[in-house]
């Protein structure tokens, strides 16, 4: 009988994933979001450089409730995307491959990329 | 490659369902994952309701009593039952491990049993590792000498020497940690995975080797060691409770220093 082409096994389909693999997961997230992020971020400099009107249109789009709270969460993917990258370089020096501290630096790094979301908040509406 | 789909010949279906037997009172409901290279079929998973009175305490008791008492055709890897030899492994809600060191008892529910992920299924729950023991024979997992034994003697180690090679040297290569990897999941053609990197570091490590130098030259590559990209599944998964991860760090270690100087 010829033989049949063997079946691939389940591998996402099934896998639990760890803490450690999601936070690896949302860091390649958030650094496609961040790069494209910054092209928006180059496109409104862009704008802003037009002209006393296109700045008051620029303004009246960011004042938006939604957009603000997408430009904070954007802020939120900038500070946890750090924070993962400080814990890489922790890695490649050969340091924190602890097994019972795995969750443990996870729960520090976003707790970490928090406050330092909330401290940058604070300092915009101190200076606004 | 990164698919994150299944192929179509491996696309899962619904298989049969085998009761308990009357008058069981500690029933376990056991899916496992069946493929059969004898049918046109797609895999399926067959359902079974067991007496776990009339059944041992680990979970390869309870492929055993599959195998035994309802279907004998269910096919696996098997031999020590006591996590030394590595046969057992595969995926066991989710996670791998030896099926023969995982009490039943340690699962709340019903217990799915897959073959280990993202390989080729040969049968039932046996993949194929041909792949995976070329790569393992790739990083020559023996001792390479240029200089001439000393006479009389083996080549003896200090018990610091010794101390180097713990937490290295109980890998059983059971394939846990490598089949649990992303990386290797869509890199396995030129991905070493954590396992054989493992070793490599074994070998890298023992004070007897005196091919370093060309061990780490092999390694030396954008694919085969630097695809790890620490999402720590593999330190995670292993039932020996080894940490793969930090192995490779450690190779990585070793390359950046030798460029140092």
């Amino acid at each position: 009988m010829e033989q049949r082409r063997r079946p691939l096994s389940p591998h996402l389909q099934v896998y639990r994933l760890p803490l450690t693999a999601v936070v690896s997961m949302t860091h390649r997230m958030t650094g496609v979001l961040l790069a494209a992020g910054l092209m928006l971020f180059v496109v409104s400099l862009a704008v802003l450089q037009c002209g006393a009107s296109s700045f008051e249109s620029m303004q009246s789009v960011i004042l938006q409730p939604l957009v603000s709270v997408a430009i904070w969460m954007m802020v939120y993917a900038l500070f946890f995307h750090m924070c993962h990258g400080v814990r890489h370089l922790f890695w490649d020096a050969g340091e924190g491959y602890e097994k019972p501290l795995m969750n443990y630096y996870i729960i520090l790094e976003l707790f970490a990329s928090v406050i330092l979301t909330g401290i940058s908040y604070l300092f915009v509406q101190l200076g606004s | 490659m990164v698919e994150f789909t299944l192929p179509k010949n491996s696309v899962v279906q619904k298989g049969k369902f085998y009761s308990a037997p009357k008058g069981a009172t500690r029933v376990k409901r056991v899916e496992v994952y069946r493929w059969d290279p004898d049918t046109d079929e797609n895999p399926r998973i067959d359902c079974y309701d067991i007496d776990l009175d009339q059944c041992g305490e680990m979970v390869l008791d309870l492929i055993l009593k599959i195998k035994d008492d309802i279907d004998s055709s269910l096919t696996f890897r098997r031999s020590c039952r006591e996590g030394v030899c590595g046969s057992c492994s595969m995926n066991i809600n989710g996670k791998n491990t030896l099926a023969c060191i995982k009490a039943i008892a340690d699962y709340k529910g019903r217990i799915k049993i897959y073959p280990l992920p993202h390989m080729d299924v040969v049968k039932d729950l046996v993949a194929d590792m041909t792949h995976f023991y070329a790569q393992y024979a790739s990083i020559k997992p023996w001792i390479e000498t240029q200089t001439p034994p000393p006479a009389d003697q083996e080549r003896l180690q200090s018990v610091a020497e010794r101390k180097q090679l713990d937490g290295l040297y109980e890998c059983v290569l059971c394939a846990c940690c490598s089949t649990s990897c992303p990386s290797y999941w869509w890199n396995s053609d030129k991905y070493l995975g954590p396992a054989v990197l493992l070793q490599a570091h074994r070998w890298l490590s023992d004070s007897r080797d005196e091919h370093t130098g060309e061990r780490l030259d092999d390694l030396q590559d954008p694919f085969k060691l630097y695809r790890c990209h620490t999402i720590m599944n593999c330190t995670d998964t292993c039932p020996k409770g080894l940490n793969p991860a930090k192995a490779i760090a450690e190779i990585k270690k070793m390359l950046l220093v030798r460029e140092e100087g």
